[in-house]
């Protein structure tokens, strides 16, 4: 098990070096100097020079690549161009609405779409079934901000159930801080509930036709028990795979929906970012996700040795 | 065997012609989808001639109508005719979808056969595939947005990009699984060429879930367009895309939700249909996937 945990670990370092080469390569090949940026209107031909000479910026590519990387190990992702700022500083910021938008999601997501699932592989080729089915699919086709304003013109403006946009911390009590997370959550959670909804009700399916569970059903077992006791257990390896897997698409969607509700998070910093060209940003936001999608999909193979024990490494 | 039970054997083996009354019962989804799907094509084709105006053409005059029998959609804060924007829309996300869906496909083609027949090249390619999807696609296609200039052809390359690591993964799958098969082994005792092999035996067993994830990448790069465009990384301001009026409207959909709900549901139900499609094409491609999802 050690051994496997190692392994799993080491192999995550060259999926993380070619993220960090990419996110390199992207400050690297942006238009413009950056000494010429640093030097202002007034800056001479040696002036550029040794601000280049000073930044670094006329060592070889590997060299500079290097030290970059040996900057982001030790937590230094650099300085906004905009702001002047650490960049790690606003990250930090900047991190407690997406985390707390994307633990909301995920947990809404999960608490819907499995029994979702189950239900219908349960009553598969019922209306049930059918039901959850073209849910499926109409969630993979609405995007998220379409799904966004639709919410907000539903169930804020129209009906004035919940507040329209905006963010409250968690630090200001639960009951302040939910009520501005369910639109959110609902939209963002909508692509990843169609894709668990399918996965769990595939892998009930194929699960529901082993003889252990006609066995558990011939010994008088309860629907429940068997349903949930032998058989979602027994399909849930494929189903925590997709959880992981589909937190890509859930990071996807937060740059967006953070836009839509006004949460000042990760992806509005992405966003604002872009438009300012504030490369740095930019290059420290996507290490900051692809490392947290890489550590989270590392979690769950570490998981599935509790889920099914007849995986051993 | 008796004469009569080879009658019904030929009468079963014999194709019946199949109506077109037939092909709408047993798939109404796919034939929705498609129908849906052809009706979107044909207005972005058509778009000049289905009582559209200039899409750009202002009119501060009319500013911010709401839905009337003039202006169907209504006019935007620049008094520019929504409708005839969101028709026009239609060429740029299918543009986009069409040519991602080939680009991506082509080019996820070789590198998955070039990966599945070498080792060496294999572990240094999948690594880098590996990598570049653990970011999130829409994120690099960000990325590398902010390198280049706003243009149409700029938006197809980035999104590409983010696509191909998945093709080249599935075809590579197949490719390995394919190599063990005593029909690719028999050839490869013959003598025959490994780009032999790769043109006669491979690639036609990689077509079929090769143009089904073609299609979901096509509906996913439709999608991922108009994020884009509505984030202001995409498709440049001066042309109508979906993302771009969608963006246009953000700021007012309190007082003119109409300029945000006519281009989200035309992208919507754009992606619905080509969903509908390769899930269409999947059941009639793979039959073992069929029964199971």
């Amino acid at each position: 098990m050690f051994a496997y945990l190692l392994r799993r670990l080491l192999a995550t370092i060259p999926v993380m070096l070619v993220v960090a080469l990419f996110v390199f390569s992207l400050l690297y090949l942006s238009p413009g100097d950056p000494a010429v940026v640093i030097g202002g209107d007034t800056a001479t031909a040696e002036d550029i020079a040794r601000i280049r000479e000073k930044l670094g910026l006329d060592q070889p590519f590997t060299v500079q690549f290097g030290t970059w990387l040996w900057n982001v190990v030790r937590g230094d992702l650099g300085i906004s161009i905009f702001t002047n700022l650490p960049v790690s500083r606003l990250i930090l910021q900047r991190i407690e609405p997406t985390l707390a938008l994307t633990v909301c999601t995920m947990v809404l997501t999960i608490v819907v779409a499995v029994p979702m699932g189950v239900l219908a592989a349960w009553k598969v080729g019922t209306w049930i079934d059918r039901l959850v089915m073209a849910f499926a699919v109409l969630g993979f086709s609405f995007p998220v901000f379409v799904t966004g304003y639709l919410l907000i013109f539903g169930l804020s403006i129209w009906a004035d159930l919940l507040p329209v946009q905006g963010y409250v911390s968690i630090s200001n009590g639960l009951w302040a801080f939910l009520p501005n997370m369910v639109l959110p959550s609902l939209a963002l959670g909508m692509v990843y509930t169609a894709l668990i909804a399918r996965i769990t009700r595939a892998s009930m399916l194929e699960v529901l036709s082993q003889d252990y569970i006609r066995t558990a059903h011939s010994k008088g077992l309860s629907s429940g028990k068997v349903l949930l006791g032998h058989a979602l257990k027994n399909a849930s390896v494929p189903i925590v795979t997709t959880i992981g897997i589909g937190l890509a698409l859930l990071i996807s969607g937060v740059v967006v929906t953070e836009s839509v509700f006004a949460i000042p998070g990760l992806g509005r910093l992405t966003v604002d970012a872009i438009l300012r060209r504030d490369y740095p940003i930019i290059q420290g936001v996507i290490l900051v996700f692809s490392a947290a999608y890489v550590m989270v999909n590392l979690l769950i193979d570490v998981c599935y040795t509790f889920l099914d024990p007849r995986i051993r490494y | 065997m008796t004469a009569a039970s080879l009658d019904d054997l030929s009468d079963i083996a014999v194709a019946r012609p199949v109506s077109l009354r037939d092909i709408v019962r047993r798939n109404p989804m796919v034939v929705a989808g498609s129908t849906l799907l052809l009706a979107m094509v044909a207005m972005a084709v058509l778009a000049p001639y289905l009582g559209t105006v200039d899409p750009q053409a202002l009119s501060p005059i009319r500013r911010l109508r709401p839905p009337s029998a003039q202006y169907w959609f209504g006019t935007d804060m620049l008094g520019r005719d929504v409708y005839s924007r969101v028709v026009y829309g239609a060429r740029i996300s299918l543009t986009v979808g069409l040519s991602v869906a080939i680009l991506s496909t082509a080019i996820g083609l070789v590198v998955g056969m070039v990966a599945g027949f070498s080792r060496p090249v294999d572990a240094v390619l999948m690594r880098v595939m590996d990598g570049l999807m653990s970011i999130p696609a829409v994120l690099l296609a960000i990325a590398l947005m902010a390198l280049t200039k706003a243009s149409i052809e700029n938006v197809i390359v980035a999104i590409t990009i983010a696509e191909v690591p998945r093709v080249s993964r599935l075809v590579r799958g197949v490719v390995l699984s394919l190599r063990e098969q005593p029909f690719v082994e028999a050839a490869r005792a013959t003598g025959t060429r490994v780009w032999k092999i790769l043109a006669r035996h491979i690639l036609p067993n990689t077509l079929a879930p090769l143009i089904v994830q073609g299609t979901y990448i096509c509906a996913s790069a439709i999608i991922t367009e108009a994020i884009l465009s509505f984030l202001g990384a995409g498709t440049p301001p001066n042309i109508p895309s979906w993302g771009n009026i969608m963006a246009e409207g953000r700021s007012l959909f309190q007082v003119a939700a109409y300029i945000i709900l006519f281009p989200g549901l035309f992208l919507s139900l754009t992606v619905l249909a080509v969903n509908l499609v390769g899930d269409g094409l999947r059941d009639m491609l793979d039959p073992r996937l069929a029964r199971r999802m």
